[in-house]
């Protein structure tokens, strides 16, 4: 019985999110509400603003500064979380 | 001089010395060219490690050690984030916000002075990337080697 419950809720769930699906944008589509808020301002004046070609690179450490730091920190800080749990004394 | 290698694999040992050259130049490259091209701080400082993950697979963990050392990783680690947040730093040193690349005196316009800084960041998260990768890699990987 549960078994069937567990299956039907499945479905449920999946029609809900395919019924979803069906109202997001196409890809690619430019006038989508993502590729209208700040992408043209990334595109347009990422080079003019940063000074790199590459506007990933320019999202990833110039607009994005701070989530980058954080990024960096979070590596740096599970580095040092393995170093204290397993690491034994060196001989 | 030279300690006994690990892996007696002839294979191993010829590719290795082969190709973690190649790797670590490939590495610089990308960390280099991270605001050119394809790249950045992340891939690069992974493709490092990778590098000197496949020199320890090749010549055992004591040789690895003797270039880089568990002390010396974390010391670069550190140095890398601090790079990042001094660069930021120094932004609010010149009058500006917070990592605002623009306000710091090098290069003709804000624009490439912006570049250098994008380019200081990229390297701070390329050091710590490589050797935090490097440290976990030393922690887990060869473990049972009894090294």
């Amino acid at each position: 019985m549960r078994r069937y419950l567990a299956i039907l809720s499945c479905i449920i769930f999946w029609a809900i999110l395919v019924y979803g699906v069906s109202d997001l944008p196409a890809l690619g589509d430019p006038e989508a509400p993502a590729n209208k808020h700040v992408a043209p301002r990334y595109v347009e004046g990422s080079y003019k603003e940063s000074g790199v070609p590459n506007i990933v690179t320019a999202i990833l450490a110039n607009y994005r500064g701070y989530d980058t730091l954080g990024e960096t920190t979070v590596i740096f800080t599970a580095g040092i979380t393995v170093m204290v749990l397993i690491r034994r004394k060196e001989k | 001089m030279k300690a006994a290698p690990v892996s007696n694999d002839i294979i191993l040992r010829t590719g290795a010395s082969i190709m973690v050259p190649v790797i670590l130049l490939w590495g610089l490259y990308v960390l280099i060219h991270g605001a050119i091209g394809p790249g950045g701080g992340f891939q690069a400082g992974v493709i490092l490690a990778a590098g000197f993950i496949l020199y320890t697979t090749a010549f055992g963990l004591k040789e690895a050690k003797k270039i880089l050392s568990v002390k010396l990783l974390m010391v670069i680690a550190s140095t890398g984030l601090f790079i990042y947040a001094g660069v930021g730093m120094l932004a609010i040193i010149f009058g500006g916000n917070f990592l605002e690349y623009g306000v710091i005196p090098i290069g003709r316009t804000p624009a490439e002075a912006s570049k250098y800084g994008i380019e200081m960041v990229e390297l701070g998260i390329g050091l710590t990337v490589m050797s935090i990768m490097l440290s976990i890699f030393y922690d887990i990987a060869l473990k049972e080697k009894g090294e």
